[in-house]
């Protein structure tokens, strides 16, 4: 079965932690995590709610694999109405929180209504209780975590918690868990700040003993193994290097966002680089890389763990940064440097300690502070009224404004609201790098074709990991793509949706599909799972959520016109660099894309799309 | 061959496979507060070390426990705990000086490591070869080889 078929909702207005069945009809037609989840949202939610207020709710689930020997077998989502977008949220996070929740029995956490007064969610198997958050209001996530397990007498307590960003409700705010692992896009951090829910505090003992057919799922899990640890990028790239190799590849390309989209190519990538990270410092004749890590059950470990120079301005007087910590990954490294011309790798790693001490994401962060830097290097905004000078490629600014967005200091307060909310505050909403509210990650659209539809379209704003078209334009996977190439884009795209989405509600990472198609995942699966989990009905169910999360986003007030991208990636070509003289060309590809999906012209799917899938 | 358990802690990662495999490999189930080996994660220093029974020679559990419910695995060498004779008195945990003998509230017994026979789970699951299952009388050849090369490159000089 791998479900433990069993939920917990909370309601924090009542303050009443009830046990209740899994739905197992749905379960069959969603699978788990950001399939279920969904399902469960947009039957519980009006779509027209507010997503800071009490009436929205917020899904923690696992996946069937969450908790098992499959590879990277340990994520969790959290599911809910975003207030970056207004339209649906789906932030999926590894660590080991997920595994843990899984352990304790439950598949997954649906919490509803606001608390009085902040509280946190301490669950030991079947026993769930709120607990008063009054001295953890106002602290960090790493505190928040450090105070938890001593009041609890369990070190080996695992966390998911929000830190000020999130209680400031910071638009961006994320939700962290094993220190800097994060749920980290659209915002799911300021609605759980919302409700005065601090954190979740969980230790699982019974474990995952449930699995259908244990021989065949060992053998298909040693089996993807064996392929991971085999393959070129998740057998030794990843591992040795971790996502910020992306940095002079996509740089070389001509596809590097640099100063808020003004440009294609940063001349500081390589001092941002992953070979960078490598390098021994001047300093201390130490690199900045200490080790890689894993999340629960990976065998890839994409993760880093490094350290800052300790005579860095941005903590030589403060030595609680100077041990090793959760490291950048590659849109990091990106929305905090190139994105505002920041070239100061140790700069770049204090502002990425920051988002994960106190909760917020550093892409909307980093992407965000590109656009302010624009707005000062216009004339737009000025010294005053920010309250320091902030010109592109400035790591002082960087590093302070970090500081000022979580802790919801000065300008820092209008910085958390995100960049469209800042740009059309200061009347330049087209300077605003985002889709549906969302800033985008590190690939420019104009650049890679199929990537620009990939934006325009993600069902949670401007995101790389709903459909990775970087993956056949950039590195052949499954099959080389021209990126300038507009022709087959829009049903690669589609195919490319439908089956993260699978991926997304097995509790497996989306990083296995660098080795992995379904012709590996689908046995894991099947295997693990009573029912029917051939191909042919896991890629229909990946259909079917990509169109559940549509008709909920067009219920809550989207329509086809949001599904574009900014003004300057349509209109002002690449200057630089292999991509010179491209645009996104969104026209030519959207019909083609609305007809796969079988969509009306408008983007709405039709009552045919609909009875065929079962919605 | 008598073999052991060999523990690099440089090359774990701290995926927990390890926890997964001697839980599933006793219990039936994925479950890391069952296992019977841990993975510490030291984070300020980045280091993340997987620790379990080391089989001592002399072993304290075994002489400590009053009812000999620990015996020598004579083909493995392992000191293994008898569960129809373990009365739960938890003597050989205060014994025990590494911490590697833990008591379970859910049977009642206490649990070690067994070396799951001959062939430990734990190692067979290690993607990095943190932990292997090697000869035990040569645990520091690898690493030996590895000063070796450096001197061999000195003497050519």
């Amino acid at each position: 079965m791998a479900w433990t078929r069993k939920i917990l909702r909370i309601n924090l207005t009542q303050g009443s932690c009830v046990s209740e069945p899994l739905n197992m009809a749905w379960a069959a037609q969603y699978l788990g995590q950001r399939g279920l989840a969904s399902k469960y949202l947009v039957s519980e939610i009006d779509p027209l709610v507010d997503p800071l207020s009490p009436e929205n709710k917020i899904i923690y689930a696992t996946g069937p694999l969450t908790g098992t020997m499959a590879s990277t077998g340990g994520r969790y989502s959290v599911v809910t109405k975003g207030p970056l977008t207004g339209v649906i949220a789906c932030s999926n996070s590894g660590g080991f929180f997920g595994a843990e929740l899984k352990f304790a029995g439950w598949d997954m956490i649906i919490v509803e209504g606001k608390s009085p007064t902040p509280v946190y969610l301490h669950i030991e198997n079947e026993l769930a209780e709120l607990l008063p958050a009054d001295d953890l209001w106002g602290t960090t996530v790493w505190a928040t975590e450090a105070t938890l397990k001593k009041r609890h007498q369990d070190p080996l307590l695992r966390v998911s918690s929000i830190g000020r960003a999130g209680e400031n409700q910071v638009l961006f705010a994320a939700i962290v868990n094993d220190l800097h692992r994060a749920a980290g896009r659209s915002g799911v951090g300021a609605v759980m700040g919302s409700k005065n829910l601090k954190a979740i505090a969980v230790r699982g003992t019974r474990g995952v003993g449930n699995i259908a057919d244990p021989k065949a799922f060992m053998a298909a899990a040693t089996a993807g193994k064996k392929m991971l640890a085999e393959n070129a990028v998740t057998g030794q790239g990843l591992p040795t290097y971790g996502t910020q190799v992306l940095m002079n590849v996509i740089n070389e390309m001509g596809a590097l966002p640099t100063r808020n989209h003004r440009d294609v190519e940063f001349e500081g990538a390589r001092k941002i680089s992953a070979e960078a990270m490598h390098e021994k410092r001047a300093s201390d004749g130490r690199s900045h890389l200490v080790t890689n890590q894993a999340c629960f059950g990976c065998t890839i470990a994409c993760g880093r763990i490094s350290r800052i120079d300790e005579t860095h301005f941005s903590v030589e007087t403060r030595p609680e940064y100077w041990g090793a910590n959760g490291g950048l990954e590659y849109e990091a490294a990106w929305a905090l440097g190139s994105a505002n011309g920041v070239d100061d790798l140790e700069a770049l790693q204090f502002a990425n300690l920051l988002c994960n001490e106190d909760g917020m994401d550093p892409i909307s962060f980093g992407a965000t502070v590109g656009a302010v830097m624009e707005l000062y290097d216009l004339g737009i905004l000025s010294k005053e009224e920010i309250g320091l000078e902030v010109p592109f490629g400035s790591a002082a600014a960087l590093c302070k404004l970090a500081e000022m967005t979580a802790r919801g200091e000065g300008f820092g307060k209008i910085l958390g609201q995100g960049s469209k909310r800042v740009c059309a505050r200061y009347g330049r909403p087209e300077l605003s790098m985002t889709v549906k509210g969302q800033e985008f990650p590190a690939y420019d659209g104009r650049a890679l074709q199929g990537m620009g539809l990939a934006y325009a379209t993600s069902n949670r704003g401007a995101c790389h990991l709903r459909g990775y078209m970087v993956s056949s334009e950039v590195f052949g996977i499954p099959v080389k793509t021209d990126p300038r190439e507009t022709e087959g884009k829009p049903e690669m795209l589609k195919a490319f949706q439908d089956a993260t989405a699978v991926v997304d509600s097995s509790g497996l990472c989306v990083f296995t599909t660098f080795a992995w198609t379904m012709n590996d995942i689908q046995p894991q699966i099947q295997a693990a799972c009573e029912g029917d989990w051939s191909q042919d009905s896991l890629l229909q169910m990946g259909e079917r959520i990509w169109n559940l999360e549509r008709d909920f986003n067009l219920a809550a007030g989207i329509t086809g016109k949001d599904d574009t991208l900014p003004p300057r990636l349509l209109n002002e070509p690449c200057k630089t660099g292999g991509s010179k003289g491209m645009v996104a060309e969104i026209g030519k590809m959207l019909p083609v894309y609305y007809s796969a999906r079988g969509w009306t012209a408008d983007g709405v799917p039709t009552a045919a799309t609909r009875a065929r899938l079962g919605l | 061959m008598q073999k052991s358990l060999h523990i690099d802690p440089g090359k774990c990662t701290g995926c927990l496979q390890c926890e997964m495999a001697c839980s599933y490999e006793h219990t039936g189930a994925f479950n890391p507060s069952r296992s019977l080996i841990k993975v510490f994660d030291f984070h300020h220093e980045g280091r993340k070390v997987p620790y379990t029974c080391t089989q001592c020679a002399e072993a304290w559990c075994l002489n400590a426990c009053p009812v000999e419910a620990i015996k020598i695995d004579a083909a493995t060498g392992a000191k293994v705990v008898l569960d129809a004779v373990c009365v739960g008195c938890k003597v050989c945990t205060i014994a025990c000086p590494f911490g590697t003998i833990n008591y379970s509230h859910e049977t009642g017994k206490v649990q070690k490591c067994d070396l799951c026979g001959g062939e430990p789970a734990c190692a067979e699951a290690c993607p990095t070869d943190a932990i292997t299952y090697i000869d035990s009388d040569w645990t520091g050849l690898e690493r030996m080889r590895k000063w070796a090369q450096k001197t061999d490159s000195a003497a050519r000089v």
